[in-house]
């Protein structure tokens, strides 16, 4: 009846999302505390519009965007402002953000809903109110959502693709937002389309998520959306990478170094989709996501609907952790997530899972590349990682561009392939950081 | 969705302060992905060794005991060696990783049975400690330790590594003797041109095995069972085999003798060849070792082909009735070169404009 769509290369590790698939999101309290980093997206971080002891409602903007690529931030809680300071952010620094007390009063700022239906709206005013809202790629990558909804007019888009394949194990956020909020997807998908003016429409979901493929078929069904077009997608990492997305559905290569929009499509994740949805209709601000909280350590995992700012560790214990087993603490997907060296870090927009392990990375022993070529077969770019990683550690800096080292996307598949245990992604992430302070150098030097 | 059940936490500042002492203690950082594949290289080994047994129990029928006991000292000898230099060099042993073991194996497959133990424990310290060893232990070697390790053994004791048993069950006919020549020998000097019924008739016994030969090599029906269970493992792809195989094949074909390419001749003569001497073993599990054939797609069909035509070359014009572990070896050097020149082409690759 429908064909499965995948893309050349990937890995099949084990999905282990049955703890949490079949759990309803639950809503986690708001905390006491919350800190808030004004830095949550790609782009330029947010300017702080609060001081300390300010009073802020729920949904008040704190941060504003400082620049077209970046978004304002908002307070997830009602209270007072303790501090505007830098604290340590999930993605390893030490970022600004905004520490705010929980007065518990859970006070709305007045919304802006929308008097005119959506329908009513010009496209530049829904993306202007996706950007005030906050919204940013909730997949991962946080990237500023209305940035990709507004191609230049030199690249026409045609093609819109819902991301719903979810290809990282452990996670089962986005699966429940397209069983329980499906009706309300489908709204999101059709404001998208509206702004894009997208010939073509697609929701990609994995082959593993049957409950979410009949839910999503039915409400096309029932709503009569026939220009939506439900893919399904093979059970198969990275599916859910934007490039390998485009590739299953439409057959289309993004070219090297472009953006999807080069050729063609725009591709968002489900989550980011209804959160666009609850900000042009409900006017909601993004200050809440789901969040799977699972892992071998995690005695009872659950699929929170968290406020951003609160600190992993309340999740962690909320879903009975055993801290003291806890080797390892990993902020989305066990592909690409990150470890985390504490558990006072916050959620933010694009934690998409928290995962604790209570044992550390297997297979830490390295044996020597015997060039078996797993990682060629497994690199869903077709690059030869065991190459670039041998020229990355012979500094070889040239040879590794020569051999498209800039186009690797990291999703690790070839290391977690590899037999002799290897970290390719890892040099090959080195050797991005490398090129990139060569061609500053070589820049500076020209000027 | 559904109303909460989960209790707020509290502030409780003591328990902040503790929770501070107590995550000061240790999480484990480290780069994604966290989780990894089980497959190990002392797994690859190991199913390596496993799909080399059938031969080993295919050369134990045809050849005797004396297979088994040959094979178990070059074996043995090069874990030996193998443990010996890195423990002189001061470096963790590799021999956990059972290289060591899949190296002696193919040596001993490479051996006449008759060949003294004695010679087989040189070549196999030699494969070991000159051919890998020497430069740098498992994955920095760039020629095939076992087929370096018959090399030198041919150029050393070139008459005892050519004389060879007959096997148990009657030789090849035509072919006498308590010694017997390998059909290779046979094509090179007995066969007239006229005679193609004998070789017809020696397709049946060059497929189970029964005719004279190297320990591990004679026997292609067992060489495709292993191999079969590495491609279904995929140690081993279709594409190194099947374009060396298919390019003797080719070339024995075109080039029968006769400028008839339809005759019966004309298909004897190539599936002869493809079925006799070492080129079942070297194109199923020598050229195929990963570390010294290219990791390119592409890279691995130019170098089966480079690997067909040398053989095909060898056995048809040179002095050697067989030409396989040197077509082998001589590949292996061109592999950083044609690795160099077969880069995949990647997703969305945008061509450079000159």
């Amino acid at each position: 009846m429908f064909k499965k769509c995948t893309f050349k290369g990937g890995v099949h590790p084990p999905h282990n999302k049955n703890r949490t698939e079949k759990l309803p999101i639950e809503i986690f309290p708001a905390p006491e505390k919350v800190i808030i980093p004004l830095s949550q997206h790609i782009g330029a971080p947010a300017k702080p519009v609060v001081k300390r002891g300010d009073y802020v409602t729920v949904g008040q903007m704190i941060g504003e965007a400082s620049g077209f690529i970046s978004v304002p931030i908002h307070s997830s809680v009602s209270g007072k402002i303790l501090s505007v300071a830098p604290f340590p952010h999930p993605l390893g620094k030490q970022v600004m953000a905004v520490e705010i007390e929980n007065d518990g009063k859970d006070e709305k700022a007045a919304y802006k809903s929308s008097e005119n239906p959506w329908r009513e709206i010009a496209p530049g005013e829904l993306i202007q109110r996706i950007q005030s809202a906050g919204i940013v790629g909730m997949g991962g990558a946080s990237f500023p959502a209305h940035v990709k909804l507004s191609p230049p007019s030199n690249k026409p888009v045609d093609t819109l693709i819902i991301n719903g394949a979810e290809c990282e194990p452990y996670l089962t956020a986005d699966h429940r937002l397209m069983l329980e909020r499906t009706e309300d997807l489908l709204i999101g998908v059709l404001i998208l389309k509206k702004i894009l003016n997208a010939k073509r429409c697609y929701i990609g979901i994995e082959e593993n998520k049957p409950y979410a493929i009949s839910a999503v078929k039915t409400a096309i069904k029932k709503n009569h959306y026939d220009k939506i077009k439900l893919v399904i997608l093979r059970a198969k990492y990275p599916q859910g990478g934007e490039k390998q997305l485009i590739d299953a559905i439409t057959g289309r290569n993004v070219p090297s170094g472009g953006l999807p929009m080069d050729c063609g499509c725009v591709v968002q994740n489900v989550g980011t989709t209804i959160a666009v949805r609850d900000a042009i209709i409900d006017g909601h601000p993004l200050y809440q996501r789901v969040v799977t909280v699972t892992g071998p350590a995690v005695g009872s995992p659950k699929n929170l609907l968290v406020r951003t700012g609160t600190p992993m560790k309340y999740l962690l214990e909320a879903c009975q952790t055993d801290m003291e087993a806890t080797k390892k603490v990993i902020m989305g997907g066990p592909m690409m997530g990150l470890a985390q060296t504490h558990t006072d870090v916050p959620v933010i927009k694009s934690t998409s899972g928290i995962l604790a392990y209570n044992k550390t990375t297997p297979g830490i022993r390295e044996y020597p590349c015997i060039n078996c070529g797993r990682c060629i077969q497994a690199c869903p770019i077709n690059l030869v990682p065991s190459r670039l990683a041998k020229f990355v550690e012979r500094k070889k800096i040239d040879e590794a561009v020569e051999w498209n080292l800039m186009d690797c996307i990291e999703c690790g598949s070839c290391t977690f392939i590899c037999p002799s245990k290897i970290n390719l992604v890892h040099f090959i992430k080195l050797g991005k950081v490398h090129i990139q302070a060569k061609r500053a150098a070589a820049a500076s030097k020209k000027q | 969705m559904t109303t909460p059940s989960v209790t707020r936490p509290k502030p409780d500042f003591q328990s902040q302060v503790n929770d501070v002492k107590r995550e000061t203690v240790s999480l484990h950082i480290s780069s994604s992905p966290h989780i990894r594949h089980g497959e190990s290289v002392r797994g690859i080994m190991l199913w390596v060794i496993a799909a080399l047994i059938p031969s080993l129990i295919a050369s134990v029928i045809f050849f005797g005991f004396q297979a088994l006991f040959l094979t178990s000292v070059s074996v043995i000898s090069a874990v030996l060696a193998e443990w010996l230099i890195s423990h002189l060099l001061k470096r963790p042993s590799s021999t956990g990783d059972f290289s060591a073991v899949v190296t002696g194996l193919l040596l001993a497959y490479n051996v006449s049975p008759l060949l003294p133990w004695w010679m087989v424990a040189i070549g196999s310290v030699f494969a070991i400690g000159v051919a890998k060893m020497a430069f740098g232990g498992l994955g920095g070697n760039f020629i095939n330790p076992a087929l370096a390790g018959r090399a030198f053994l041919m150029a050393s004791y070139p008459a005892a590594m050519t004389s060879w048993k007959a096997t148990g069950f009657g030789s090849l006919s035509g072919i006498d003797g308590i010694t017997s020549a390998t059909p290779l020998e046979y094509f090179k000097s007995g066969f007239s041109g006229e005679n193609i019924s004998e070789l017809q008739n020696a397709l049946g016994n060059l497929f189970i095995g029964n005719v004279g030969g190297c320990i591990g090599e004679t026997s292609v029906i067992a060489l495709l069972i292993g191999a079969m269970l590495l491609w279904y493992k995929k140690i081993i792809g279709f594409r190194i085999p099947l374009f060396y195989i298919g390019t003797v094949f080719f070339l024995f074909w075109i080039f029968n003798g006769s400028g008839d390419v339809f005759s019966s001749r004309a298909l004897t003569i190539p599936l002869y060849q493809i079925l006799s001497g070492g080129l079942m073993l070297g194109a199923l599990f020598m050229a195929t070792d990963m570390v010294t054939s290219p990791i390119t797609p592409t890279g691995k069909i130019i170098f089966a082909l480079g690997c067909g035509i040398l053989t095909f070359v060898i056995r048809k014009f040179g002095g050697y009735p067989e030409g396989v572990s040197y077509s082998i070896l001589l590949m292996n050097l061109f592999v950083p070169h044609i690795e160099r020149y077969t880069k995949p082409r990647i997703y969305g690759e945008v061509k450079k404009r000159d």
